[in-house]
C-alpha cells in the first residue's frame, strides 16, 4: 500500500500547492485585469479537465465542446440578462431587434436563478446524454465521431446567430451588469468571481481524479485501447463512453456558466469550430492523459495567445501555429509525456538489475 | 501524476472467478509489472484521508473568501465613480488601435488601422497634441468578440491610453461597448452601421442610416425603382438594415419581393442569384459583407443579371473591396458612402497622396479609412479645445468642432456624438475606381434613431 500513500501524498500536495497559488500567490501578484484573464483561463482548463477524460481517458476525440460550452453560457448569460432587465422588461437586445412583447416561453424558466444554475450543468449533460446514446449505441467512433461532434459545434453556432431576436444572433449576449445581484464592474467583485472559478476547478479536476482512479477509470481506458475485448467481456462500451461524453459536457457548461460573469460576453464566436477546436488544443499540448497535464496546457495555450497577440499584434497567430506544431511534432503525448519519459527512463534503470521488466505497451493511444 | 497514463498497458489475464472478488472490473488488470504486485492500488475507489482533509481545507478558504469580500450591489451607486486614469506623466501620450489583425476582418481592418497610424504620424510630424506626441498602441481583436473585449480592456487598465480607435463589425462594438462604458474611456467607431445606438463613451465616426441607407433608397426611389430584393450577411448590420428597409418601402409604396441571408464568408450563391433573378425585381439592395461578395457577383453576371437591367446597391464595398472582387464584375452598379477615392477636393487630394506615399501606389483608399482618419483629427480638435485628455472634459468640448476632413466638412454633433455627413451614391468604374452620380448636396444631420421619420417609429 506503499504506492497508493505515495501516490495520493503527491496529489494532496500537488492540490495544496494549487490551491495557495490560485487563491494566495495569483490575487497578491497580478492587477485586476490580469486576474480577471486568469479567470478566463481557467474556464478553458474547466473545459480541458473534462476533455482530458473524454478524449484521454476515453479516446473520444470532443472536437464539439463549444457546443457544451455554449449551452451553459448562454443559460447563465440569459439568466443575467433576464435580472438585468428587471420584472416584467425584455432584455435590452430583443427591445432592439425583436419583435415579441414578451420573454419566449423557452426563455421564461431562466428568469429563476435556481433553474438557470442548474440549466448551466444539467442542460449540456442532457444534451449529450440524447446524442450521446445515439452516436455510442451506433458505434460510431475515431474520425467519424470526431467530424459529427465538430458539425454539431457549427450547426449550433449558426443557427444562434440566425436567432437575432431572440438569443442576440452574432453580437451574443453582451453588457452584462450584474451577477445575482453583484455589480460586475466592481473590482471587488471580479475577484469574488475569480475565486468562485478557481474553486470550481480545484473541485473538478478532484471529481475527475476520482473518476480516473476509481474501477470505471480503468475500464474507461480499456474501452479507449480496445473496445472489442472489453465488449467480448460483457461490458457495454457504449455505457462506459457516454459516462464520460455525458461528464466532460457538464464540465464545459459550468466553464461556459463562469465564463460569462469573468468576460462579460457569450456569443457564437465562443461555440463555433474554431473555438471547439482550440478547447482541445490546450489539452493536446498539455497532454491529454494526464489530468495536470491538459489543465496546465489550457491555461498555457491561452496565456500564449495573449501574451503572442500583445507583443506580435500582427504576426501572433504564426508564432501560435509553431507553437502548435513544435509541440505536437516532438510531443505527441503532450508536455506531460516528458514527466512520464523521465519517469520511465529511470525506472527502466532501476529495474534492469531486476528480474521484472515492464511489459511493452501494447500500442500507442490514438 | 500516475503511471497508467498515455499509453495501454492492460492485458487480459484471464476469467477469474467471480466469486473471488467482489467488482467483475477486477477483470482488467493493468500488466504493468509494479501494478500487478499490489491490486489493492486498482480497486481502491476509496478517496484518501489527505484528499478529503484537503478538500475541505479547500472549501473552508472559499467560504472565508465570499464572507470577507463583497463588493457593490447592482443597485448601489459607488460603482460608477471608477474612471479610468489617463497617462499623461511623460512627454507622450498613448492612444489605443484596436483592429482585427488576424481572421476575416483583417483585410478590411488593416486598412483602417493604416490610416489611422497615417493621421498619428502627421499630427506627431506637426507637433502632436497639447504639446505631447501621440504613441500608438495596436492590439489585434483577431475577428473574435470577446477578444475584442479583452484587448479593449488592456488598453484601458495596463496602457492608460487617452482613447481608443477602432472596431469594424457592429458586433465587436456591442462586445466593447460596456468595457469602455465601465471605465469611462473614449472609442471612436469609424464604420457606417445600422444605428439604434448612442453610447455616452462612443464617437461614431462612421454614417448611420440616414446618412447612407436612406439616401439610397431615397436614390432608387428617384430612378423608378419600385420593386427591391434584400441580400445580406447573416449578422446584426444586415437584419437591422433591412428591418429599416422594409419600414421604408412600406411608407413609401415600394415592395420587397425577398430577403435572404448567406452565413458570414459564404461562397455558395447560385441559388440566391436565380431566386434575383425569378423575382423580377428593379434592383437589389445588397448588405453582405466581406468574400461573400466576390461569390455574389460572379453569380450574379453568371445569372446574366448585369447593372442595367437589374442594379445593386452596395453598402459594404469600398474601393478596397472593388479590387478583390475583380471591377469586371461590379461595372456600373451602385454603392452608398460618403467618400469615395475620387471625392473632390485638396483634403482629399492630400490625403490619397500621403497614404499611397506610405502604403504604396497600388493601394486605394476607402470610406471607412477617411472616417478613421478623420477620427484622429477630430479627437485632437476636441483635446484642444477642452485643453485637456479627461474623455469628460473632451466629451463636453465636442459639439461643434469641424474638420475639413477629406469627404468635405463634418461636424460633430455633441448629443448624439455622431457626425453631420454627405451622402454619396456612387456608380463603379471599369478601372475600379467609384465615380459620384449623386451626393445629398450638404452634410445631413445624423439621426441614429430616426426619429425624424414617421415610418420608423416602431423600429426601437
Amino acid at each position: 500500500m506503499n504506492l497508493l500513500k505515495g501516490r495520493s501524498a503527491r496529489a494532496a500536495a500537488g492540490f495544496a500547492g494549487a490551491a495557495a497559488l490560485l487563491f494566495a500567490v495569483a490575487p497578491l501578484l497580478l492587477s485586476d485585469f490580469r486576474l480577471g484573464l486568469l479567470a478566463k483561463y481557467l474556464c478553458t482548463a474547466m473545459v480541458a479537465v473534462g476533455i482530458c477524460l473524454a478524449w484521454g481517458r476515453g479516446g473520444l476525440l470532443t472536437l464539439g465542446q463549444g457546443v457544451f460550452f455554449g449551452l451553459g453560457g448562454y443559460a447563465m448569460a440569459m439568466h443575467l440578462k433576464i435580472a438585468d432587465a428587471g420584472p416584467g422588461n425584455l432584455p435590452d437586445f430583443m427591445q432592439l431587434y425583436g419583435t415579441a412583447t414578451e420573454l419566449p416561453w423557452w426563455w421564461q424558466p431562466f428568469a429563476n436563478p435556481l433553474f438557470a444554475l442548474a440549466a448551466t450543468v444539467l442542460l449540456p449533460m442532457a444534451v449529450a446524454a440524447i446524442l450521446g446514446s445515439f452516436i455510442f449505441r451506433r458505434r460510431v467512433k475515431g474520425a467519424y465521431f470526431a467530424i459529427l461532434s465538430q458539425a454539431l459545434a457549427a450547426a449550433f453556432a449558426i443557427w444562434l446567430i440566425g436567432q437575432q431576436a431572440t438569443t442576440g444572433g452574432t453580437n451574443g449576449l453582451t453588457d452584462i451588469q450584474g451577477f445575482f445581484g453583484y455589480a460586475l464592474d466592481d473590482p471587488v467583485n471580479q475577484r469574488m468571481v475569480y475565486f468562485v472559478i478557481a474553486a470550481a476547478l480545484l473541485l473538478l479536476i478532484a471529481l475527475a481524479r476520482q473518476l480516473v482512479h476509481s474501477r470505471y477509470g480503468e475500464l474507461l481506458v480499456a474501452v479507449r485501447d480496445s473496445e472489442e475485448r472489453v465488449r467480448f467481456l460483457g461490458y457495454n462500451p457504449a455505457n462506459v463512453k457516454l459516462v464520460a461524453y455525458v461528464v466532460a459536457a457538464g464540465m464545459a457548461g459550468l466553464a461556459g456558466a463562469l465564463f460569462v460573469p469573468a468576460v462579460g460576453i457569450i456569443s457564437p464566436a465562443m461555440i463555433g469550430i474554431v473555438p471547439s477546436i482550440e478547447f482541445v488544443i490546450g489539452a493536446a499540448v498539455g497532454g491529454r492523459a494526464s489530468l495536470v497535464g491538459a489543465v496546465l496546457g489550457a491555461v498555457g495555450v491561452a496565456w500564449a495567445k495573449t501574451a503572442l497577440s500583445e507583443e506580435f499584434p500582427a504576426a501572433w497567430t504564426y508564432f501560435q501555429g509553431l507553437l502548435f506544431i513544435v509541440a505536437l511534432a516532438f510531443l505527441p503525448g503532450g508536455l506531460a509525456s516528458l514527466v512520464g519519459l523521465v519517469r520511465r527512463r529511470m525506472a527502466s534503470q532501476a529495474t534492469d538489475s531486476e528480474e521484472t521488466k515492464p511489459v511493452v505497451p501494447v500500442g500507442e493511444a490514438a | 501524476m500516475d503511471r497508467t497514463s498515455g499509453t495501454s498497458r492492460y492485458t487480459i489475464i484471464g476469467k477469474l472467478d467471480a466469486r473471488a472478488t467482489t467488482a467483475p472490473e477486477g477483470l482488467l488488470i493493468p500488466s504493468h509489472s509494479v501494478v500487478l504486485r499490489d491490486k489493492g492500488v486498482l480497486l481502491s475507489s476509496v478517496p484518501s484521508i489527505h484528499r478529503r482533509r484537503f478538500l475541505a481545507g479547500t472549501a473552508a478558504v472559499t467560504a472565508v473568501v465570499a464572507l470577507s469580500a463583497c463588493g457593490a450591489k447592482t443597485d448601489s451607486a459607488s460603482s460608477s465613480d471608477k474612471a479610468a486614469k489617463i497617462d499623461v506623466s511623460g512627454d507622450t501620450v498613448k492612444v489605443g488601435l484596436l483592429n482585427s489583425l488576424s481572421g476575416t476582418m483583417a483585410i478590411s481592418e488593416v486598412t483602417v488601422r493604416n490610416s489611422l497610424m497615417l493621421a498619428i504620424d502627421e499630427i506627431n510630424a506637426s507637433g502632436g497634441v497639447l504639446g505631447k506626441k501621440v504613441k500608438p498602441i495596436s492590439e489585434d481583436g483577431a475577428s473574435d468578440w470577446p477578444t475584442f473585449a479583452e484587448k479593449a480592456s488592456k488598453l484601458i487598465k495596463e496602457d492608460a491610453v487617452a482613447a481608443t480607435f477602432g472596431c469594424w463589425t457592429s458586433a465587436s462594438r456591442k462586445a466593447v461597448k460596456p468595457v469602455f462604458e465601465k471605465n469611462k474611456s473614449l472609442l471612436f467607431y469609424p464604420v457606417q452601421y445600422e444605428g439604434l445606438e448612442e453610447s455616452p463613451y462612443i464617437f461614431y465616426t462612421g454614417a448611420t442610416t440616414n446618412q447612407q441607407i436612406i439616401p439610397g433608397l431615397d436614390y432608387l426611389k428617384s430612378q423608378g425603382k419600385k420593386k427591391l430584393y434584400l441580400v445580406g450577411s447573416d449578422y446584426v448590420f444586415p437584419r437591422t438594415a433591412n428591418k429599416e428597409i422594409r419600414a421604408y418601402a412600406k411608407a413609401n409604396g415600394m415592395t420587397i419581393l425577398g430577403e435572404d441571408y448567406a452565413p458570414l464568408g459564404s461562397t455558395e450563391f447560385s441559388t440566391i442569384a436565380n431566386k434575383v433573378k425569378a423575382s423580377k425585381a428593379d434592383a437589389v439592395f445588397n448588405t453582405l459583407n466581406g468574400d461573400s461578395n466576390v461569390a455574389f457577383f460572379k453569380e450574379y453576371k453568371s445569372a446574366g443579371l448585369t447593372a442595367k437591367t437589374m442594379p445593386v446597391v452596395s453598402v459594404s464595398i469600398a474601393e478596397e473591396e472593388v479590387k478583390s472582387i475583380g471591377p469586371q464584375y461590379l461595372a456600373d452598379q451602385l454603392t452608398a458612402w460618403n467618400y469615395y477615392q475620387t471625392t473632390e477636393g485638396a483634403a482629399n487630394e492630400k490625403f490619397v497622396k500621403a497614404y499611397k506615399a506610405k502604403y504604396g501606389q497600388d493601394k486605394p483608399t476607402s470610406d471607412p479609412m477617411e472616417a478613421a482618419y478623420t477620427s484622429v483629427y477630430l479627437w485632437k480638435a476636441m483635446v484642444e479645445k477642452a485643453k485637456s485628455f479627461d474623455p469628460e472634459k473632451v466629451k463636453a468640448a465636442s459639439d461643434g468642432i469641424t474638420f475639413d476632413a477629406p469627404e468635405g466638412e463634418v461636424t460633430v454633433d455633441g448629443a448624439s456624438q455622431h457626425l453631420y455627413k454627405t451622402a454619396r451614391i456612387g456608380k463603379i468604374g471599369s478601372d475600379g475606381l467609384i465615380e459620384e452620380v449623386w451626393n445629398s448636396g450638404k452634410p445631413i444631420k445624423p439621426d441614429p434613431y430616426l426619429k425624424g421619420y414617421d415610418w420608423a417609429s416602431g423600429l426601437s
